[in-house]
């Protein structure tokens, strides 16, 4: 019974065979997609202003159609190594690594939109140091606080690129004072 | 010798060395280049006179050159596009516990690339400014067919899939307002954020920067950046042994480099990416390119690093900047009131001379910084993984951001970096797109010209001598892996029937 419970709820990984195939599907929709947004301007030729805004676009998305048609071609016919290849794509492993490295940088720019960039900078740290490194608090602090500082010395005060801020903006205030006065 | 004697002035010697520094610095930095920190530096040299002013700059500009490459190689995102060639083998050399060589071929090739293309620059500046004065669209639009050919031909990928790569840079590099019509295209969902279009370091950065970082997780499971990293000046006596092997492949991406810098179609990217493919093609072991090929970093920092010194050329002479930095340094020029062009060598001989001799030893200079801080940069890839993950992802945040300060870029730059990781995984080339959205505006612009000029006429590319010679050229680029795998079944056919005999 245990067996059968296993089996039934284990979802098999996919294999680099299919994950070409299914790119290259995807691809070809997004070049199609490319398409009809590119010829909702003039493809053709407009007289005395030569081809129309939409035609590079048009043409090139054109190109990329038969690239990915070329490859599903090349995987029926099984010419990729890609197409022949039974592997695992991607598997459990890694894409817990990878997700967890993904997730943490939509937090960090989760967090830019809503509290500024220094904010968002201390708790990414605080996350990947202490809960994902597992490092001491000592590594830790110290790099949350070090970082974050000098990005706003090279950024903000030597190269002059204001980082967003959100609602801390006024936070800096004294120090934009210090720095312009 | 006016103008080395004119460089080694003490105000002009310290600008040198304050440049050389502070360019290795931002060029090392992913998502800024040598554009990024002449524009930003520039309001500060209104303080000192021009002479020491453009010296100052194109200190910046060499060293930025360099340091390009200390991020491709310790950290495996460039710097700048024009660093992008350089991750291809300089990465790979460094996860394999040989930072400090690849550190070492791309402080000398460099140093050489510089070094040649100044020589260039002083003895042949006036032909050759009048040879690039000659390209039309058509020239400058098969100049760049030329350069994706070699993708094509050279890249030894599989065909459809670097087609599809070179294609969405392309059509990447298309998106915002259109630069004849002003119309707005490819406006994805009425997002604002698309009408100035995608910066290529927002593509770079993200698929060399994010996606690098996902892919090193995958393939070193977080645990290990590099198994062994040692520097002893046995190893440096070694890696200097080494500079024989890549001498030919440095000398001729230096002369390539040069050539390709001085038109302003092209520059140092396309310069360091053709200058890779020809490393590869005439190389001995060409299937090691890719994997750690000390050739491979060699050829494209000798090229990137003489084309930034070709790129000043038509600046000087023409008054036609040859790449983005030096539109910002003509820029300059202007507003410390000088005018550039032909009258230049005449009117300010000793601003002309003392740039050219600031270049000679700017290029000294960088070379000595550079060798003297390898093993802190090797020493950057000690750090734990854990460490190094996230210091790299605030880099790539911030980097992404710099270019054109929107939140928007920064989330494009993610999506990039996973799609591009998810790519790779299916052998998908990832550098042709990068080439491509560099070029896409450039070579779009040229296209529509040319068919405009010719009223639609496409024979116009196959009219003109030089578009002609760049489209032949490319023919044979894209035709030689067909024939190449045509030979070798040949051969096998060949080698079976021999066998049965």
């Amino acid at each position: 019974m245990t067996d059968r419970a296993v089996i039934t709820t284990e979802v098999p990984a996919m294999t680099v065979r299919t994950a070409e195939l299914l790119m290259a599907v995807l691809l070809a929709l997004c070049s199609i997609g490319l398409m009809v947004k590119s010829a909702e301007l003039r493809i053709g030729w407009v007289p005395d202003r030569g081809p129309g805004s939409g035609a590079w676009p048009f043409w090139l998305s054109a190109g990329m159609l038969l690239a990915c048609v070329a490859t599903m071609i090349r995987w029926f016919r099984g010419t990729t190594p890609e197409s022949r290849n039974l592997e695992p794509y991607m598997t459990r492993e890694v894409a817990l690594l990878v997700g967890i490295s993904a997730g943490s940088i939509v937090f960090l720019l989760v967090v830019t939109h809503l509290l500024g960039i220094y904010v968002a900078l201390f708790l990414f740290l605080l996350f990947y140091l202490k809960f994902v490194g597992r490092h001491s608090w000592l590594i830790t602090v110290s790099m949350m606080v070090l970082v974050p500082i000098f990005i706003f010395c090279l950024f903000e005060w030597a190269l002059k690129i204001p980082l967003p801020k959100s609602i801390t903006e006024p936070m800096f205030y004294p120090i934009y004072d210090l720095m312009y006065s | 010798m006016g103008g080395l004697a004119e460089a080694m002035q003490p105000l002009n010697f310290m600008m040198i060395i304050i440049g050389c520094a502070l360019g290795l610095l931002i060029g090392a930095m992913p998502g800024l280049g040598s554009v990024n920190g002449v524009a930003i530096l520039l309001p500060i040299t209104f303080i000192v006179p021009p002479t020491a002013a453009i010296i100052f700059l194109a200190a910046i500009y060499y060293g930025a050159m360099y340091g390009g490459a200390i991020s491709s190689i310790t950290l495996g995102i460039p710097g700048a596009s024009t660093a992008v060639a350089t991750v291809f083998d300089g990465r790979p050399l460094a996860q394999a516990g040989h930072a400090d060589r690849a550190l070492t071929a791309a402080a000398v090739a460099s140093f050489v690339g510089g070094t040649i293309s100044v020589v260039l620059f002083t003895l042949f500046a006036p032909p050759l400014a009048s040879f690039a004065l000659r390209f039309g669209p058509a020239e400058e639009f098969a100049l760049m067919i030329m350069a994706f050919a070699t993708f094509i031909g050279l890249g030894g990928d599989d065909i459809p899939k670097t087609i599809f790569s070179i294609l969405i840079g392309l059509v990447l590099a298309a998106v915002g307002l259109d630069i004849i019509s002003g119309q707005p295209r490819l406006i994805f969902g009425d997002i604002d954020g698309f009408l100035h279009g995608i910066n290529f370091l927002v593509l770079a950065i993200g698929i060399y920067g994010i996606g690098e970082m996902l892919w090193t997780l995958e393939t070193t499971k977080g645990e290990v950046m590099v198994h062994k990293v040692q520097i002893s000046l046995d190893r440096m006596k070694s890696n200097f042994k080494d500079i024989k092997n890549y001498i030919g492949t440095t000398s001729l991406g230096s002369i390539l480099g040069y050539f390709v810098g001085t038109l302003p179609a092209a520059g140092a990217t396309p310069a360091s990416l053709m200058s890779y493919g020809l490393a590869k093609t005439f190389s001995k072991d060409p299937d090691s390119f890719g994997k750690g090929n000390v050739g491979g970093v060699a050829a494209p920092e000798a090229a990137n690093n003489a084309a930034s010194t070709g790129s000043m050329l038509p600046m000087i002479t023409l008054g036609i900047p040859g790449s983005p930095t030096t539109a910002i340094l003509l820029g300059g020029m202007i507003i410390w009131g000088l005018r550039p062009g032909p009258l230049l060598f005449t009117e300010n001989p000793e601003f002309v001379w003392g740039l050219i001799g600031s270049l000679y030893i700017a290029n000294f200079a960088t070379l000595v910084i550079n060798l003297a801080f390898i093993p802190l940069f090797v020493k950057i890839l000690t750090l734990p993984f854990s460490i190094l993950a996230p210091i790299i992802y605030i880099l790539c945040v911030v980097g992404g951001y710099a270019p054109t300060q929107t939140m928007h870029d920064v989330w494009l730059m993610l999506l990039f970096g996973v799609v591009g990781y998810l790519l790779r995984k299916l052998n998908y080339p990832v550098a042709p797109a990068v080439l491509a959205i560099v070029l896409g505006p450039l070579a779009e612009r040229s296209l529509r010209q040319s068919l405009l000029g010719s009223h639609g006429d496409v024979t116009v590319f196959l009219t003109r001598p030089i578009s002609a010679t760049c489209i032949l050229i490319a023919l044979a680029l894209i035709c030689y892996p067909v024939i190449q795998k045509l030979t070798r079944r040949r051969r096998r056919n060949l080698g079976m029937g021999q066998g049965q005999g």
